[in-house]
């Protein structure tokens, strides 16, 4: 492979394994009275266009991690008939080999979908193949704002006849992220935080959602100083970087993955030295809910209250 | 860079005969004190780049505290005074075995990259050409995706495992398919990479989770390099080195062509054998530790081929120390061009090594090649 193209595949690849890593605990529901009784037709203005949903669909194929969360969150998981090999959340999620990132067009068709969800890390040929056979497709690219993240919920809520439990949904989440900023953002102000997404030193800045809700606390990312001409939010930093910058607050991100720990980091060269080292304010994160903008944002963002109150307990 | 001796200008004596003769010439005409000046530049080179390398990064550390830390450091003397703890380990704990871990990556692609130039008796030649590359990929690609999570020594071994194994595959299909000709091997190594390659991106479209780790890893970086990946590689590439230093008259026979070097009691398989190996393994070890970095082992053999003449006396242990200090600069601006982000060193050596490469081959007669 040429360097060049291995070059812009690590960036788009970069952003989107960080919105891709799998894994799920815990399952929750879809219940199965399909709508509140929503008019349809409905349009739904996404990134694709406007997309025409005729009637309420009762045979749903998602391929987004994000998406399958949010459907189920939602009610609509027994309007689901299919989602991707990496949807693994919530348990009870009718996963298939279909791919989000190589999908067959054929296969998909295969579950005659009323409509198909899908992210913008989908090839772009994708949604308009789709159309051709006159398939509702509904883009929902990764969210690069908490606003975005709720967006996308309220719209998969009309999308599915589903527009005062998306409107609830998002309300409940916005008052749990307030309670965790509340709990502890008195200690966060002015803290440095480092949010590793892997082994190479990638790290969320504060372009991104997960860097948004570092905002709210109060804490200074240490990955702003680096340029980011891509705008993609997740800068690979220098090792000696990290260590230098020492900041007060480590949050792993590449602990499913690749099997960091508080304990393996610190064995890294230099680590020994730094303060979150010495006072074990490193928080290991499941990465599939530090990396879906969807309903367990608040999770990420307890998580987050967490790490700040125990930098407070250290004495930071 | 200057242009180095002016020596390109002879007469070529017979059409037949030109290259060869005119090289033989040029390198005859390269008298000792030449090479003892070259040879003294190529070490200021290494020793300029491995201060600079220690000096520059993106941690803000000022050359004054450095030049303290060194002096407190040095045994029976009682100067300057030590860094913090924590600037202390940045230095010599990151800062110093990536610039340690650079030099040696940088040496010993550009050297083997000049053997294998040596024994096929092609310009393109080079360290990736058999296979090594796409070997290494798989490798790595393989233990990111079917190893246990995170283990670093893991990855060096798989990745170096798969190399090994690429070059060994290559080199029985170009026996296999003819025993003497070395177009043959060059050609059985490219349908080895390209088979091997084909398998790694099947593995990595089951596995999309794993591809910003492979990637990474295949862009070639020494940001997360330690002491133990200096130690880790030092033995082969030690003995990687030796070997090719100790063939370097032999060589020079080889450039005769074969039949003469037999007709002068070159066992000329052998030769090729033992160097393609010595080679391969240095090669296998630095791009396990590095990931790939291209453009090093094929240009830099050149650059000294056509700055300072042909006899691999003098290019395999200058483009070792040229290779050192080209890589450890690159890899300066790799740390710095973007600070604190990283930019893969990779990109950098072709960035900046293509447009220098360039200006060499204006600067000097294309017949050198």
């Amino acid at each position: 492979m040429s360097i060049r193209s291995s070059v812009r595949l690590a960036g788009v690849l970069a952003a989107a394994a960080v919105a891709v890593c799998g894994c799920g605990s815990s399952s929750k529901g879809g219940s199965s009275s399909p709508s509140d009784g929503a008019a349809f037709p409905v349009s739904v203005h996404g990134t694709g266009g406007v997309t025409v949903i005729a009637h309420a669909p009762r045979r749903i194929v998602s391929l987004s991690p994000t998406s399958t969360e949010d459907l189920f969150a939602l009610g609509a998981g027994a309007q689901v008939v299919a989602v991707d090999d990496e949807s693994d959340y919530p348990t009870n999620a009718p996963r298939t080999k279909l791919s989000g990132f190589q999908p067959n067009v054929e296969a998909i068709a295969g579950y005659r979908p009323d409509l198909v969800v899908i992210s913008d890390e989908s090839p772009a040929s994708l949604a308009p193949a789709l159309r051709k056979l006159g398939i509702p497709v509904l883009v929902n690219p990764a969210a690069r704002s908490l606003g975005q993240a709720y967006a996308e919920i309220e719209q998969l809520g009309l999308a599915t006849g589903r527009r005062t439990q998306a409107r609830d949904l998002v309300k409940r989440m916005k008052s749990q992220i307030a309670a965790s900023v509340r709990a502890a953002h008195r200690w966060g102000r002015g803290l440095s935080v480092y949010d590793e997404i892997s082994q190479e030193y990638y790290a969320a800045a504060s372009g991104t959602v997960v860097g948004q809700l570092f905002a709210l606390f109060g804490l200074r990312n240490i990955a702003d100083r680096a340029p980011d001409p891509q705008g993609l939010g997740y800068p690979q930093l220098s090792a000696e970087y990290v260590v230098a910058a020492n900041p007060d607050i480590v949050l792993l991100n590449d602990t499913v993955c690749c099997g960091q720990s508080a304990t393996s980091v610190a064995r890294r060269p230099g680590w020994s030295k730094m303060t979150a080292v010495r006072k074990h304010t490193i928080v290991a994160l499941n990465e599939d809910v530090a990396s879906r903008w969807g309903p367990r944002m608040p999770t990420l963002a307890a998580e987050v209250a967490r790490a700040v109150k125990s930098a407070h307990a250290a004495g930071l | 860079m200057s242009s180095g001796p002016q020596t390109a200008s002879a007469p070529a004596p017979a059409p037949a005969l030109a290259a060869g003769s005119a090289e033989q010439g040029r390198s005859a005409r390269l008298g000792v004190g030449l090479r003892l000046r070259w040879g003294l530049l190529g070490v200021a080179a290494l020793t300029a780049s491995l201060v600079a390398g220690l000096a520059i990064g993106p941690a803000s550390l000022s050359v004054g505290a450095i030049l303290a830390d060194v002096a407190s450091r040095l045994p029976g003397l009682h100067l300057g005074h030590r860094l913090g703890p924590l600037d202390a380990a940045v230095l010599w704990q990151i800062r110093a075995p990536r610039v340690v871990l650079g030099a040696i990556v940088g040496g010993t692609l550009a050297s083997a990259g000049a053997g294998y130039q040596a024994v096929f008796r092609n310009p393109l030649a080079e360290p990736y050409l058999l296979g090594v590359a796409a070997g290494a990929g798989l490798g790595a690609t393989a233990e990111i995706v079917y190893g246990p999570a995170g283990s670093r020594s893991l990855l060096i071994a798989a990745a170096f495992a798969g190399a090994l194994l690429a070059v060994v595959a290559a080199y029985a299909l170009g026996r296999s398919l003819s025993g003497r000709d070395v177009s043959t091997l060059i050609l059985a190594g490219i349908a080895v990479s390209l088979f091997l390659t084909a398998v790694q991106t099947f593995l990595l479209q089951q596995h999309t989770q794993s591809t910003t780790a492979v990637y990474s890893w295949l862009l070639g970086s020494l940001n997360s390099s330690g002491w133990s990946d200096v130690l880790l590689v030092a033995p082969y590439v030690a003995f990687s080195l030796a070997v090719l230093l100790a063939h370097r008259r032999v060589l020079d026979v080889l450039r005769l062509g074969d039949e003469e070097a037999e007709a002068l009691g070159v066992n000329v398989a052998r030769v090729r054998l033992v160097v393609v190996l010595a080679a391969t393994l240095g090669t296998a070890a630095v791009v396990a530790v590095s990931g790939l970095i291209g453009f090093v082992g094929v240009v830099l053999p050149h650059a000294v081929r056509l700055l300072i003449g042909a006899s691999y006396r003098v290019i395999i242990p200058l483009a070792a120390a040229f290779g050192a200090s080209f890589l450890v600069l690159a890899d300066v601006v790799a740390r710095t061009a973007l600070s604190p982000a990283e930019v893969p060193v990779g990109v950098m050596t072709a960035f900046i090594g293509a447009p220098c490469f360039a200006l060499v081959l204006r600067a000097t007669s294309s017949e050198a090649l």
